[in-house]
């Protein structure tokens, strides 16, 4: 057994300075328990010879100089085994389901090394959801990390069910393990979650973490790491193909600018440490596939703009290392319009190596390129008409306007529960640009055109 | 060596006492001996930032000098290498530790086993210097590697030299007293002498238009190509990578995705170099320290990045240097700094990060090497400013120094033009420079050709801000006509996509003629409107639209001058 210590010398905020101590490992687990006995779980984060600072996951409230502190000697890590799956788990990994405690086949450390970049695979499998504004225009592959990036009382909740519910890759029966970290979401909202998982017999294919918004915000930055090395198990152990859903990152980085006030770390951008990115990466970059392996990691995170504002650190530091970003409109929203994405903002980077002939339609990237350009022209000009009205268009500006509105309601709008193949998503996308003459389809080639568009198709 | 002990560890960071090492020297922290360089020293402490994760390490635990500097090692198998910032060959971490790289490691940058055919160049009694070639090994195909007395001997007389075939390690000849094999070390923070450096008047042909044709790069140059996420950085830095007229290509992914360095190593083995015919990944050496890899690892990655384009520039060769993003190194360098508890200057970052990026893009430049000959390193950086806001610290100090620069604009990014570099802000210092140099190599009228070109985009950027208050029609018929010829430019000339098979790479020629035609339909336009015709009627002229693709042909010369011909023949039936 290690040695215990009552050798706190201090505790501020979510730290406790504990000295004379013998030699600590850096990072290493440590257990904390009060005087009435209660206990809590902590991190190494500074080590020396005189002094011990520790993160304390649960927070330090109940703490005194009594408390006492056990250094486990070993670092974190993740029980697991295939008995995983169906459990729903704290935020910190503790049993919240009333089942026992994980008996694990192995442990992992919850830091999780870096994937080779040599030996990564390049992602290419589409994902279908069946959501069209992803996969038409910004489409999904089994390996990518695309975040969607929404705003308070937006429904980005309802469209990360959505795809966990219906995301399938073609061809494939095996349909996505489903590994669910909340961190700092309201108690409403994971029951909203839970429900769903349960109605639609998710659950029995997913791990879920919960941490809420009454939980300790220290615990929050260990979730993602917690559901990322469960992902890993059941992708490279078990074989799975595994798709990430974490909500809300806004909370996980208000957390890590906590914990880097209280150790008066010199701040980055509007007070965010300056290893937000790093912190960040490390958990995003652990999405992928590995060359030889069966399993992939697929990850959603979603993240709540401060001010929908794109610009702030949070999805701005998202956005650099994330593969893509879809943007939750509050403007479609208000148009009663579901789901409310925007695709002008939003961009799948791995959309090209995964559509086309032999993973979705030839006609794939043209159709969508068409639709973008007149959905983006009919935008601007909505603005100009506000102006000059709708009258001093020309013809040809009033039809792409229509095709703008048009656009919106058939493509973007879809039921929570419609469940589109991509062959339906791009035969809509046909259909709206039939509204427009043949010759104002610049960006489609001729051959397409005569094999798909629905005046010749219908002969 | 000495032995130290841990005092103290936080992340990255480890203070150590008992060591006599300097700074910058190589030291190998705790059981598992991670590989950690001297950074500060203060009293009786060593500052050592450690290039592996420290989880688990301890106070205590033993710290081994070893007596050098963080060294790149050089020579025959460097090219196609794929390795991290400390120059370790992913595959082989692969092979010792599976696909999760683990601590500890030390794997040599080259294989010291393999055996090259060594042919030597000098005779016994000759006299050498430092720098000068003693022989040579075919290292690839096509691509000879020069053994070079390394530059910080001092030369002298050749007492011995050898043929045949040699692991790098084994001597290949006697200098005096001194034994050299094939290998050498170079303290990758220290840059590789040279004898001279040369005016940049030689372009580096990049094959995209906005570059070579508005905003280009000297061979020896510095740019920057700074940008918000998503604007094309990454696209760019591999377009450049792939095509430019270089014998090197030196890619440094400093803190970003992993699944972008496995697309470029999926796809350098396949594509091949349109000069020479061979695999693109011959002529490349890959440094791939992705973000969530430890970031003193990053810090280090432009330097050995730096080192090894050095190392083939001192062979007289042309060498590119993309770094993606140095955001990212800066970005390290603050995390360390703020370890240390320095005095932080601006956003948190170092006061020394100008001086630090000074110091990296001096490296670069076109040089008369040691040995007499002419070589190049161009560095090419990218900048991934927060917010997209080119006022930050990194974008400011980094165009203080480069001589390109090339601003990304995201509002072009939304509106899919490709690449998005803004034409109006951007510009090029070699400008001038390398006017002559087209002059003589592509046609008197190039430099002339551009300058019309960019007024057109000027007056159009203008009356852009009065149609945006009073909508086009209201605009006089000849500014309506400039704007069309300007979105001409824009959307025939200045986009490209790296993903088209044919245009993701124009020649100077190209360039040259599709610029020379749309100005040519520009005359004809405004001798058209002079004559009477309507606005409308000219901007419905369909050889306006089959212009638009003569771009995406690779023999697009018949077509061209049939597109000019029914131009002409166009306007003439206008009335
Ligand atoms: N020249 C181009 N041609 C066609 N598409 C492009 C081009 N440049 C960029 N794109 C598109 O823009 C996307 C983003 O580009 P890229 O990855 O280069 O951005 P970045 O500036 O490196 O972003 P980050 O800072 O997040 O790494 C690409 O995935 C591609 O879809
Ligand atoms: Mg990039």
């Amino acid at each position: 057994m290690t040695k215990e210590y009552k050798t706190i010398n201090e505790i501020s905020g979510p730290l406790i300075f504990v000295e004379k101590t013998e030699p600590v490992g850096f990072n290493e687990l440590v257990e904390i328990r009060t005087e009435g006995g209660e206990s809590k779980r902590g991190q190494v984060l500074d080590t020396s010879d005189e002094i011990v600072v520790v993160q304390v996951f649960e927070g330090t409230g109940g703490l005194s100089k009594e408390s006492s502190v056990r250094f486990t000697g070993d670092v974190i890590k993740m029980p697991l085994s295939p008995d995983i799956i169906g459990r729903v788990l704290s935020g910190s990994g503790q049993p919240r389901d009333g089942g026992p405690p994980i008996v694990p086949d192995v442990e992992r450390e919850i830091g999780g090394a870096a994937i080779n970049p040599a030996i990564r695979d390049k992602p290419r499998a589409f994902i279908q959801t069946g959501i069209s504004t992803i996969d038409g225009t910004n489409t999904l592959v089994r390996g990518q990390k695309l975040p969607i990036f929404s705003g308070a009382g937006l429904p980005h909740n309802d469209i990360a069910l959505q795809i966990a519910r219906q995301a399938k890759t073609l061809g494939e029966a095996e349909v996505f393990g489903v590994v669910f970290c909340a961190m700092g979401i309201t108690n409403e909202e994971a029951q909203h979650f839970m429900a769903d998982f349960e109605r639609t017999g998710a659950l029995e294919r997913a791990v879920v973490f919960l941490n809420l918004a009454d939980d300790p915000a220290v615990e929050r930055l260990l979730t993602p790491k917690l559901g990322l090395t469960t992902a890993e198990y059941l992708a490279y152990d078990l074989g799975m193909h595994v798709l990430v859903i974490y909500t809300d990152m806004t909370n996980y980085c208000e957390s890590m600018r906590q914990m880097g006030a209280a150790r008066e770390e010199v701040p980055g951008r509007r007070g965010y440490p300056g290893y937000m990115y790093t912190d960040l990466a490390t958990n995003y970059e652990r999405a992928g596939i590995i060359m030889g392996l069966n399993g992939s990691i697929t990850q959603f995170p979603i993240l709540t703009m401060p001010g929908d504002d794109i610009t702030h650190p949070i999805p701005d530091l998202s956005g650099y290392i994330t593969e893509g970003q879809m943007i939750v409109s509050r403007e479609l929203h208000r148009k009663g319009i579901y789901p409310p994405i925007d695709i002008r903002p939003s961009l799948s980077r791995l959309m090209n190596s995964g559509i086309g002939e032999g993973h979705t339609r030839e006609d794939h990237r043209a159709v969508s390129d068409q639709l973008y350009a007149y959905y983006a022209e009919g935008c601007d000009l909505r603005g100009l008409v506000a102006i000059v009205g709708k009258e001093a268009l020309s013809e040809r500006d009033r039809l792409v306007l229509d095709f703008a509105d048009a656009f919106e309601q058939r493509f973007v709008n879809q039921g929570r529960d419609e469940d589109r193949s991509i062959f339906d998503t791009l035969d809509i996308g046909w259909d709206l640009l039939s509204t427009l003459p043949e010759t104002m389809l610049t960006r489609i080639d001729d051959y397409i055109i005569k094999k798909y568009h629905p005046k010749y198709r219908k002969e | 060596m000495e032995v130290g002990k841990v005092y103290r560890v936080a992340g990255p960071m480890v203070q150590a006492t008992g060591l006599k090492s300097h700074m910058y020297d190589l030291v190998l922290v705790g059981e598992d001996g991670l590989m950690s360089e001297v950074i500060g020293i203060s009293g009786d402490k060593h500052i050592i930032q450690v290039y592996e994760d420290t989880s688990g390490v301890r106070p205590g635990e033993p710290v081994k000098e070893t007596g050098a500097a963080l060294v790149a090692q050089l020579g025959p198998g460097v090219l196609t290498s794929i390795y991290d910032g400390v120059q370790r060959p992913l595959p082989a971490l692969a092979e010792a530790s599976g696909n999760f790289i683990s601590r500890g490691l030390f794997i040599d940058g080259i294989d010291h086993k393999k055996k090259w055919d060594f042919e030597p160049v000098v005779k016994k009694g000759d006299r050498v210097k430092p720098g000068q070639t003693i022989g040579t090994v075919q290292e690839q195909l096509l691509i000879k590697h020069k053994i070079m007395v390394p530059p910080n001997l001092k030369g002298g007389e050749v007492k011995e030299i050898y043929s045949g075939n040699f692991t790098v390690e084994e001597t290949v000849c006697v200098l005096d007293g001194t034994e050299l094999p094939m290998i050498q070390y170079w303290p990758v923070r220290m840059a590789r002498p040279s004898t001279e450096k040369l005016a940049p008047t030689v372009p580096l042909r990049t094959g995209q238009r906005v570059i070579d044709g508005f905003f280009s790069l000297a061979r020896g140059g510095t740019a920057a190509i700074p940008g918000g996420f998503g604007t094309g950085k990454t696209v760019m830095q591999q377009t450049l990578a792939k095509w430019s007229d270089v014998d090197i290509v030196v890619y440094v992914g400093c803190g970003e995705r992993g699944n972008e360095m496995a697309d470029l190593l999926h796809e350098f083995p396949e594509l091949v170099d349109p000069k020479t015919g061979r695999p693109l990944m011959e002529r490349s050496i890959v440094y791939a320290n992705t973000s969530n890899m430890p970031v003193a690892a990053r810090e280090a990655s432009v330097y050995t990045g730096m080192t090894t384009s050095e190392y083939y520039r001192d062979m007289g060769y042309d060498v590119l240097l993309t770094a993606d993003s140095t955001s990212r190194w800066a970005e390290a360098m603050r995390e360390m700094s703020s370890r240390l508890e320095e005095m932080p200057g601006e956003e948190g970052y170092p006061a020394y990060l100008g001086a630090r990026l000074a110091d990296f893009y001096e490296r670069a430049g076109r040089v008369t090497t040691l040995e007499g000959g002419e070589g190049s390193v161009s560095v090419v950086g990218a900048v991934s400013p927060p917010g997209g806001d080119f006022t930050e610290p990194v974008t400011q100090n980094t165009l203080r120094i480069v001589k390109v620069f090339w601003a990304l604009d995201s509002k072009l990014t939304q509106r899919r033009h490709f690449p998005s570099i803004n034409w109006l802000e951007s510009y090029s210092l070699y400008d001038l420079d390398l006017e002559p140099w087209f002059v003589e190599n592509v046609s008197p009228d190039w430099n002339k050709n551009k300058r019309r070109a960019m007024l057109i985009l000027q007056e159009n950027a203008e009356l852009e801000e009065i149609v945006m208050l009073v909508g086009s029609d209201a605009l006089p018929d000849d500014q309506q006509l400039t704007l069309e010829v300007a979105r001409m430019i824009i959307n025939f000339w200045l986009a490209q996509s790296a993903f088209h098979p044919v245009d993701t790479f124009c020649l100077y020629e190209k360039q040259y003629d599709l610029l020379e035609a749309i100005l040519e339909y520009r005359e004809f336009a405004f001798e058209a409107l002079g004559r009477g015709v309507p606005v409308d009627e000219i901007n419905s002229a369909a050889s306006k639209d089959a212009l638009a693709k003569i771009r995406l042909l690779d023999d697009y010369k018949p077509e061209l001058e049939k597109v000019i011909k029914q131009m002409g023949d166009e306007f003439k039936a206008m009335s």
